[in-house]
Protein backbone atom coordinates (compact mmCIF):
# COMPACT_ATOMS: atom_id res chain seq x y z
CA UNK A 1 0.00 0.00 0.00
CA UNK A 2 1.77 3.53 -1.04
CA UNK A 3 1.93 5.88 2.08
CA UNK A 4 0.55 8.89 1.71
CA UNK A 5 2.25 11.60 -0.51
CA UNK A 6 1.53 15.74 -1.47
CA UNK A 7 -0.02 16.12 -5.09
CA UNK A 8 -1.03 18.87 -6.61
CA UNK A 9 -4.78 20.50 -6.72
CA UNK A 10 -5.99 22.94 -9.04
CA UNK A 11 -8.93 25.54 -8.07
CA UNK A 12 -11.83 24.71 -10.62
CA UNK A 13 -14.05 26.89 -9.10
CA UNK A 14 -15.09 28.78 -6.09
CA UNK A 15 -17.90 30.21 -4.08
CA UNK A 16 -18.79 32.20 -1.03
CA UNK A 17 -20.80 30.21 1.44
CA UNK A 18 -21.36 33.42 3.90
CA UNK A 19 -19.32 36.69 3.77
CA UNK A 20 -16.77 35.10 5.53
CA UNK A 21 -16.58 31.63 4.18
CA UNK A 22 -15.79 30.32 0.98
CA UNK A 23 -15.98 26.92 -0.96
CA UNK A 24 -12.72 25.55 -3.23
CA UNK A 25 -14.11 23.12 -5.72
CA UNK A 26 -10.55 21.54 -6.49
CA UNK A 27 -8.99 19.13 -9.65
CA UNK A 28 -7.07 16.43 -7.90
CA UNK A 29 -5.86 14.28 -10.51
CA UNK A 30 -5.36 10.60 -9.32
CA UNK A 31 -7.55 11.18 -6.42
CA UNK A 32 -8.74 7.93 -4.73
CA UNK A 33 -11.78 9.30 -3.31
CA UNK A 34 -13.05 9.57 -0.10
CA UNK A 35 -15.38 8.84 2.67
CA UNK A 36 -17.48 11.24 4.26
CA UNK A 37 -15.72 12.47 7.76
CA UNK A 38 -12.51 12.50 6.09
CA UNK A 39 -9.94 15.50 5.76
CA UNK A 40 -7.15 16.55 3.75
CA UNK A 41 -3.91 18.83 4.51
CA UNK A 42 -3.11 21.83 2.81
CA UNK A 43 0.02 23.29 2.45
CA UNK A 44 1.25 26.34 0.95
CA UNK A 45 5.09 27.05 -0.40
CA UNK A 46 5.85 30.84 0.21
CA UNK A 47 8.24 32.18 -2.56
CA UNK A 48 11.18 32.35 0.15
CA UNK A 49 10.37 28.75 0.51
CA UNK A 50 8.33 29.10 4.47
CA UNK A 51 5.50 26.55 4.20
CA UNK A 52 2.30 26.58 6.61
CA UNK A 53 0.55 23.47 6.84
CA UNK A 54 -3.23 22.99 7.83
CA UNK A 55 -6.00 20.11 7.79
CA UNK A 56 -9.69 20.74 6.47
CA UNK A 57 -12.42 18.77 6.49
CA UNK A 58 -13.97 17.10 3.23
CA UNK A 59 -17.38 18.97 2.36
CA UNK A 60 -18.08 16.99 -0.77
CA UNK A 61 -19.44 13.13 -0.82
CA UNK A 62 -17.29 11.55 -3.31
CA UNK A 63 -18.29 10.46 -6.59
CA UNK A 64 -16.54 8.79 -9.64
CA UNK A 65 -14.80 11.61 -11.56
CA UNK A 66 -15.84 14.12 -9.18
CA UNK A 67 -13.47 16.63 -7.22
CA UNK A 68 -12.68 17.53 -3.62
CA UNK A 69 -14.73 20.57 -1.89
CA UNK A 70 -13.18 22.24 1.13
CA UNK A 71 -15.06 25.15 3.07
CA UNK A 72 -12.75 27.76 4.33
CA UNK A 73 -14.07 30.05 7.10
CA UNK A 74 -11.72 33.17 7.66
CA UNK A 75 -10.00 33.44 10.83
CA UNK A 76 -8.71 36.77 11.48
CA UNK A 77 -5.32 36.75 11.71
CA UNK A 78 -5.46 33.21 10.29
CA UNK A 79 -2.15 33.02 7.68
CA UNK A 80 -3.69 29.58 5.85
CA UNK A 81 -7.73 30.32 6.28
CA UNK A 82 -7.32 34.13 4.57
CA UNK A 83 -5.10 32.98 1.95
CA UNK A 84 -7.68 30.39 0.88
CA UNK A 85 -10.48 32.62 1.53
CA UNK A 86 -9.63 35.88 -0.20
CA UNK A 87 -6.36 35.68 -2.11
CA UNK A 88 -6.74 32.00 -3.60
CA UNK A 89 -8.02 32.27 -7.47
CA UNK A 90 -9.43 29.80 -10.32
CA UNK A 91 -6.68 28.01 -11.85
CA UNK A 92 -4.20 28.34 -8.81
CA UNK A 93 -2.55 25.44 -7.31
CA UNK A 94 -2.01 24.36 -3.65
CA UNK A 95 -0.74 21.13 -2.26
CA UNK A 96 -3.03 18.46 -0.88
CA UNK A 97 -2.40 15.20 1.17
CA UNK A 98 -5.42 12.93 1.89
CA UNK A 99 -7.58 11.43 2.52
CA UNK A 100 -6.95 11.33 5.61
CA UNK A 101 -9.04 9.59 8.60
CA UNK A 102 -10.59 6.72 9.31
CA UNK A 103 -12.08 7.13 12.89
CA UNK A 104 -14.56 10.81 12.33
CA UNK A 105 -15.77 8.92 9.46
CA UNK A 106 -19.35 7.86 8.41
CA UNK A 107 -19.95 4.58 5.75
CA UNK A 108 -23.39 4.67 3.67
CA UNK A 109 -23.31 1.09 4.77
CA UNK A 110 -23.59 1.24 8.78
CA UNK A 111 -27.51 1.47 9.47
CA UNK A 112 -27.10 2.92 13.38
CA UNK A 113 -29.04 6.09 13.68
CA UNK A 114 -26.75 9.21 13.16
CA UNK A 115 -26.73 11.94 15.47
CA UNK A 116 -24.72 15.34 14.07
CA UNK A 117 -24.27 18.28 16.33
CA UNK A 118 -22.01 20.91 14.87
CA UNK A 119 -20.22 23.88 16.12
CA UNK A 120 -20.11 26.40 13.39
CA UNK A 121 -18.22 25.80 10.17
CA UNK A 122 -17.36 22.28 12.22
CA UNK A 123 -20.54 21.54 10.24
CA UNK A 124 -18.48 20.90 7.67
CA UNK A 125 -17.57 17.19 7.21
CA UNK A 126 -21.27 16.43 8.88
CA UNK A 127 -22.12 18.23 5.32
CA UNK A 128 -20.51 15.44 3.33
CA UNK A 129 -22.01 13.07 6.03
CA UNK A 130 -25.38 14.12 4.83
CA UNK A 131 -24.15 14.33 0.84
CA UNK A 132 -23.16 11.15 1.39
CA UNK A 133 -26.41 9.50 2.89
CA UNK A 134 -28.31 12.26 0.02
CA UNK A 135 -26.44 10.43 -2.58
CA UNK A 136 -27.01 6.94 -2.07
CA UNK A 137 -30.58 7.33 -1.26
CA UNK A 138 -29.82 6.40 2.66
CA UNK A 139 -32.54 5.58 4.75
CA UNK A 140 -30.90 5.69 8.39
CA UNK A 141 -32.29 8.14 10.70
CA UNK A 142 -30.40 11.39 10.96
CA UNK A 143 -30.76 14.83 12.60
CA UNK A 144 -28.24 17.60 12.49
CA UNK A 145 -28.16 19.88 15.48
CA UNK A 146 -26.24 22.91 14.07
CA UNK A 147 -25.30 26.07 16.86
CA UNK A 148 -24.48 28.91 15.24
CA UNK A 149 -23.92 32.41 15.75
CA UNK A 150 -26.67 34.41 13.12
CA UNK A 151 -28.92 32.85 10.25
CA UNK A 152 -26.64 34.82 8.27
CA UNK A 153 -23.70 32.72 9.47
CA UNK A 154 -25.43 29.45 8.88
CA UNK A 155 -23.13 27.33 5.97
CA UNK A 156 -25.23 25.51 3.15
CA UNK A 157 -28.47 27.07 4.05
CA UNK A 158 -30.17 26.61 0.76
CA UNK A 159 -28.96 23.21 0.36
CA UNK A 160 -30.00 22.17 3.71
CA UNK A 161 -33.14 23.10 2.89
CA UNK A 162 -33.76 21.57 0.36
CA UNK A 163 -31.99 17.60 1.91
CA UNK A 164 -34.50 18.10 4.93
CA UNK A 165 -37.36 18.09 2.51
CA UNK A 166 -36.18 15.22 -0.58
CA UNK A 167 -34.13 13.19 1.62
CA UNK A 168 -36.58 10.75 4.21
CA UNK A 169 -35.37 10.52 7.89
CA UNK A 170 -32.78 14.22 7.69
CA UNK A 171 -34.30 16.48 10.27
CA UNK A 172 -32.13 19.84 11.20
CA UNK A 173 -32.21 22.06 14.14
CA UNK A 174 -30.54 25.18 14.40
CA UNK A 175 -29.36 26.84 17.69
CA UNK A 176 -28.37 30.76 17.58
CA UNK A 177 -26.12 31.67 19.93
CA UNK A 178 -25.85 35.63 19.15
CA UNK A 179 -29.14 36.65 17.06
CA UNK A 180 -32.20 34.57 16.26
CA UNK A 181 -34.43 34.62 13.11
CA UNK A 182 -37.50 36.91 13.77
CA UNK A 183 -40.32 34.83 15.78
CA UNK A 184 -37.79 31.90 16.62
CA UNK A 185 -38.99 30.19 19.77
CA UNK A 186 -35.95 30.37 21.86
CA UNK A 187 -34.02 33.02 22.50
CA UNK A 188 -30.22 32.85 21.43
CA UNK A 189 -27.79 30.91 23.62
CA UNK A 190 -25.09 28.63 23.48
CA UNK A 191 -26.42 24.48 23.42
CA UNK A 192 -27.35 23.33 26.41
CA UNK A 193 -28.85 19.80 27.91
CA UNK A 194 -32.55 20.77 26.86
CA UNK A 195 -31.97 21.22 23.47
CA UNK A 196 -29.33 18.09 23.16
CA UNK A 197 -31.99 16.15 25.00
CA UNK A 198 -35.39 17.26 23.11
CA UNK A 199 -33.91 17.34 19.28
CA UNK A 200 -30.85 14.55 19.85
CA UNK A 201 -31.98 10.60 19.52
CA UNK A 202 -32.65 9.36 23.18
CA UNK A 203 -29.37 7.06 24.06
CA UNK A 204 -31.82 3.77 23.42
CA UNK A 205 -31.70 4.25 20.46
CA UNK A 206 -27.51 4.19 20.25
CA UNK A 207 -26.62 6.56 17.82
CA UNK A 208 -23.69 7.00 16.57
CA UNK A 209 -22.93 10.63 17.37
CA UNK A 210 -20.41 13.09 15.64
CA UNK A 211 -19.62 16.31 17.17
CA UNK A 212 -17.39 18.78 15.50
CA UNK A 213 -16.42 22.23 16.31
CA UNK A 214 -14.26 24.82 18.59
CA UNK A 215 -12.57 22.59 21.50
CA UNK A 216 -15.06 24.13 24.19
CA UNK A 217 -18.09 23.30 21.87
CA UNK A 218 -17.35 19.90 21.38
CA UNK A 219 -16.14 19.31 24.95
CA UNK A 220 -19.40 20.88 26.14
CA UNK A 221 -21.58 18.70 24.10
CA UNK A 222 -19.54 15.49 24.10
CA UNK A 223 -20.07 16.13 28.63
CA UNK A 224 -24.22 16.35 27.94
CA UNK A 225 -24.21 13.71 26.15
CA UNK A 226 -22.36 11.52 28.29
CA UNK A 227 -24.69 13.29 31.06
CA UNK A 228 -27.75 12.30 29.00
CA UNK A 229 -26.70 8.65 29.14
CA UNK A 230 -24.72 8.14 25.44
CA UNK A 231 -22.33 5.53 25.34
CA UNK A 232 -18.77 7.97 25.04
CA UNK A 233 -17.28 5.17 23.33
CA UNK A 234 -20.42 6.02 19.87
CA UNK A 235 -19.36 9.72 20.41
CA UNK A 236 -17.20 10.64 17.90
CA UNK A 237 -15.42 13.85 18.49
CA UNK A 238 -13.69 16.19 15.63
CA UNK A 239 -12.12 20.22 17.07
CA UNK A 240 -11.58 21.69 14.28
CA UNK A 241 -7.88 22.44 13.09
CA UNK A 242 -6.46 24.57 9.97
CA UNK A 243 -8.94 27.51 11.41
CA UNK A 244 -5.34 29.71 11.32
CA UNK B 1 -4.89 25.30 28.79
CA UNK B 2 -6.69 24.17 25.97
CA UNK B 3 -5.59 22.74 22.24
CA UNK B 4 -6.74 23.99 19.11
CA UNK B 5 -7.03 20.48 17.24
CA UNK B 6 -6.79 17.15 18.37
CA UNK B 7 -5.97 13.61 17.05
CA UNK B 8 -7.40 13.73 13.69
CA UNK B 9 -5.14 16.68 12.39
CA UNK B 10 -2.32 14.10 13.12
CA UNK B 11 -3.89 11.44 10.69
CA UNK B 12 -1.84 12.75 7.67
CA UNK B 13 1.70 13.00 9.22
CA UNK B 14 1.38 9.37 10.56
CA UNK B 15 -0.44 8.37 7.41
CA UNK B 16 3.16 9.16 5.51
CA UNK B 17 4.88 6.64 7.80
CA UNK B 18 2.00 4.02 8.91
CA UNK B 19 0.30 1.43 5.90
CA UNK B 20 -3.12 1.75 8.02
CA UNK B 21 -5.35 4.78 9.35
CA UNK B 22 -3.91 5.07 13.06
CA UNK B 23 -6.71 7.83 13.73
CA UNK B 24 -8.58 4.78 14.91
CA UNK B 25 -6.10 3.37 17.13
CA UNK B 26 -6.86 3.00 20.73
CA UNK B 27 -3.86 4.20 22.89
CA UNK B 28 -3.53 3.86 26.08
CA UNK B 29 -2.28 6.56 28.24
CA UNK B 30 0.98 5.91 30.67
CA UNK B 31 0.30 8.69 33.47
CA UNK B 32 -3.74 7.48 34.33
CA UNK B 33 -4.54 4.47 31.77
CA UNK B 34 -7.21 6.14 30.03
CA UNK B 35 -7.55 4.46 26.54
CA UNK B 36 -8.49 6.79 23.70
CA UNK B 37 -8.57 6.95 19.93
CA UNK B 38 -5.87 8.67 18.72
CA UNK B 39 -8.35 11.00 16.94
CA UNK B 40 -9.14 12.22 20.28
CA UNK B 41 -5.84 13.60 21.67
CA UNK B 42 -5.80 17.25 22.38
CA UNK B 43 -2.77 18.23 19.67
CA UNK B 44 -0.63 21.40 20.39
CA UNK B 45 1.44 22.60 17.04
CA UNK B 46 2.20 23.75 14.77
CA UNK B 47 3.70 21.44 12.82
CA UNK B 48 6.51 20.32 12.06
CA UNK B 49 6.49 19.74 16.10
CA UNK B 50 3.22 18.18 17.21
CA UNK B 51 2.69 17.34 20.94
CA UNK B 52 -0.39 15.03 21.81
CA UNK B 53 -1.81 14.81 25.23
CA UNK B 54 -4.39 12.81 26.98
CA UNK B 55 -7.66 14.01 26.89
CA UNK B 56 -7.97 12.94 30.61
CA UNK B 57 -4.73 14.20 32.30
CA UNK B 58 -3.28 16.16 29.96
CA UNK B 59 -0.32 14.13 30.40
CA UNK B 60 2.32 13.35 27.23
CA UNK B 61 1.58 10.86 25.09
CA UNK B 62 2.81 11.15 21.78
CA UNK B 63 5.06 12.97 19.99
CA UNK B 64 5.53 13.52 15.99
CA UNK B 65 8.66 15.78 14.62
CA UNK B 66 9.01 15.81 11.14
CA UNK B 67 12.92 16.44 9.49
CA UNK B 68 13.29 16.77 5.90
CA UNK B 69 13.70 12.88 4.87
CA UNK B 70 12.55 11.96 8.45
CA UNK B 71 10.32 11.63 11.18
CA UNK B 72 10.96 11.61 15.48
CA UNK B 73 7.88 9.49 16.13
CA UNK B 74 8.16 9.31 20.76
CA UNK B 75 5.44 6.91 21.93
CA UNK B 76 7.42 6.84 25.52
CA UNK B 77 3.95 8.22 26.73
CA UNK B 78 1.83 5.69 25.98
CA UNK B 79 1.65 1.97 27.55
CA UNK B 80 0.12 0.76 24.48
CA UNK B 81 -0.82 1.27 20.79
CA UNK B 82 -3.87 -1.00 19.99
CA UNK B 83 -4.03 -0.77 16.12
CA UNK B 84 -6.97 -1.97 14.10
CA UNK B 85 -6.44 -3.86 10.85
CA UNK B 86 -8.63 -4.75 7.90
CA UNK B 87 -9.95 -7.85 8.47
CA UNK B 88 -8.69 -10.99 6.55
CA UNK B 89 -10.30 -11.25 3.19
Amino acid sequence: MARLTWRAATVAEARWETASARTLVLDVPGWPGHLAGQHVDVRLTAPDGYQAQRSYSIASSWREGGRVELTVQRVEDGEVSSYLADVLETSQQVELRGPVGGWFVWRPASTAPVLLVAGGSGVVPLMAMIRARGDVRGRQPFRLIYSVRTPEDVLYADELRRHVRDDPGLDVHFVYTRKAPEGWREPPGRIGVATLNSHGWPPDFAPDVYVCGPTAFVETAADILVALGHDSRKIRTERFGGTA
Amino acid sequence: MSSEVDGNALGGDLAEIFAVDLTGAAVTCGGCKTVSAVAALLVWGPAPGLVARCPECEDVVLRLVRAPGQAWLDLRGAVSVRIPLPAPE
